[in-house]
């Protein structure tokens, strides 16, 4: 199953990418104005399509930035998109703590420029029973995880989305117990599926998905990618995580894709791929069971959901 | 002015008006105008228009009790079958656009998904209602029994909002807020009955 984006896209020629279609965008505008504004990315798609599996097409940049769920812009899938406008992603920083060598903040420049940027398309499954493919650009978390140096004695890793409730106005309700909070075992937070993503279609994380860094671990359902990181936590013990402490009997730590466990509002069996008319069966993993399904040989997955 | 004759000549605008947003999303869902995900769209516009044509037939009937708005009433026969209208490209929406007539799946969905099961319980309610609103059929019935069986706009009502609130997962305002007016009509209908001069049995 080709899934991985083997090639690897160096930072630079990232950047450079970047610069390029931003030129582009310029000249576009100027040579038509009835193009439409989502069509600024590189036209070019080859270098996603073809680490594509057969089954999967890329959704558009368009589905992807219209339509997803990060409540703190909005509890509706167009929220995120209709009211991040007001939100900055920059200057960033990251604050590391728990069982480290040694508590510090980083820069996001400063990660950006000690990792190597990757092209990853990858299908994400949200619980609710809809899917997309998405061209992600970004790096492993476990470089991040060495530079953060845990100790020995961390097992798990959490992680915490910015409380800004002036730029995000889904904080300024308590629909959820803000900040959101996520959290991985460290052999899944290691595993080289599991990315940092800091772009989409080569451009910038968008504000409304999770600008401008943002887990991505797409053999779970899309909570547990959690969205502009500002602390990363390790621990001994697992950690509270927000869906979870909201509706523990919906929503499991773990919360990895499985067509076999029920969930009581949506059936996990099928899954409507946004774009398809006809729903698709879903399959164990997202389809990564090759990659991540010894993580779990161990665990009793109905148990554990 | 809001006597029966103007109500009843109210009735073709307002068919009309009731009409125009099944055939706007329709149309919508056709020409690929209704967003991302369309059959999502189409299944809770439909639902959320029938869940509002139930309240305000309860509406009408409280409303009848103010004396200068007694003929309201013959308003809600007509918005009573729009919400059976609704309901039903709601059902069917979801059996043969979500679920494309995959009967074994969709029978395991309504058993085992309580909000499903509240949503089909308030469908099935909902069909005696609308098979008996002729005057036919009152006649037939007589009005004590046709009385009686009207009373399942009740539990509709309830369970359609609950089929809503335990649907939603986080912000449960709206929900709520639907749930509110329900209790609020019903508990106006308890009371009247508890005050009403007892009749001679």
């Amino acid at each position: 199953m080709k899934i991985l984006g083997s090639e690897i896209t160096p930072y630079k020629t990232y950047l450079n990418r970047r610069k390029f279609i931003k030129g582009s965008l310029a000249s576009a505008m100027l040579a038509t104005v009835t193009s439409s504004a989502f069509a600024n990315h590189d036209s070019d798609l080859s270098i996603y399509t073809k680490n594509l599996n057969e089954n999967d097409k890329l959704n558009s940049y368009e589905e992807i930035t219209t339509y997803n769920n990060f409540y703190e812009f909005g509890t509706h899938k167009k929220h995120p998109h209709l009211n991040s406008g007001n939100f900055k992603p920059r200057p960033w920083t990251i604050k590391i703590d728990g069982l480290v060598k040694k508590p510090q903040t980083f820069d996001l420049e400063k990660i950006l420029s000690n990792v190597t940027i990757e092209d990853r398309v990858y299908r994400l499954r949200c619980v609710e029973a809809w899917s997309m493919v998405i061209p992600w650009q970004g790096f492993q978390l476990s470089e991040l995880i060495k530079m953060a140096e845990p100790l020995s004695s961390a097992k798990y890793v959490q992680f915490v989305t910015v409380f800004r409730p002036e730029e995000m106005p889904g904080q300024q309700k308590r629909t959820i117990i803000w900040p959101y909070r996520e959290g991985l075992r460290m052999d899944e937070a290691m595993n080289p599926l599991t990315i940092l993503a800091t772009g989409l279609y080569g451009h910038e994380m968008p504000n409304q998905n999770g600008a401008p860094i943002r887990l991505v671990v797409p053999w779970k359902y899309g909570f547990k990618s959690i969205k502009s990181i500002v602390e990363i936590r390790f621990l001994d013990t697992q950690p509270e995580t927000s869906w979870e402490t909201l509706a523990p009997w919906e929503y499991g730590f773990y919360a990895n894709v499985n067509p076999n466990v029920n969930h009581p509002r949506w059936s996990q069996g099928t899954e409507r791929r946004i774009g398809e008319f006809k729903r698709r069966e879903t399959l164990m993993f997202n389809g990564y069971e090759k990659e991540v399904a010894h993580l779990y040989k161990d665990l009793d997955l109905t148990k554990f959901y | 002015m809001f006597s029966t004759r103007n109500f009843n000549r109210s009735k073709p605008v307002l068919f009309i008006l009731i009409l125009f947003p099944s055939l706007l999303w329709a149309y919508q869902f056709v020409t690929g105008n209704l967003g991302v995900n369309p059959i999502e769209k189409l299944m809770d516009e439909l639902g959320l228009m029938a869940l509002r044509l139930i309240i305000i037939t309860l509406m009408i009937t409280t409303l009848s009790n103010i004396k200068p708005l007694k003929s309201i009433v013959v308003l809600r026969r007509m918005i009573g079958l729009f919400a059976f209208f609704y309901v039903c490209l709601h059902f069917s929406t979801y059996i043969v656009l979500d679920h494309f007539l995959d009967m074994k799946f969709i029978i395991q969905d309504i058993i085992k998904r309580p909000f499903i099961t509240f949503g089909f319980i308030s469908f099935l309610f909902l069909i005696p209602l609308a098979s008996t609103s002729t005057n036919n059929m009152i006649k037939r019935l007589g009005f004590k029994l046709w009385k009686k069986i009207h009373y399942l706009i009740y539990p509709v009502a309830i369970l359609a909002s609950m089929h809503f609130y335990v649907l939603v997962r986080a912000d449960k305002t709206e929900p709520v807020i639907y749930m509110g007016i329900i209790i609020l009509l019903l508990l106006h209908r308890i009371f009247k009955r508890l005050t009403r001069p007892q009749l001679a049995q």
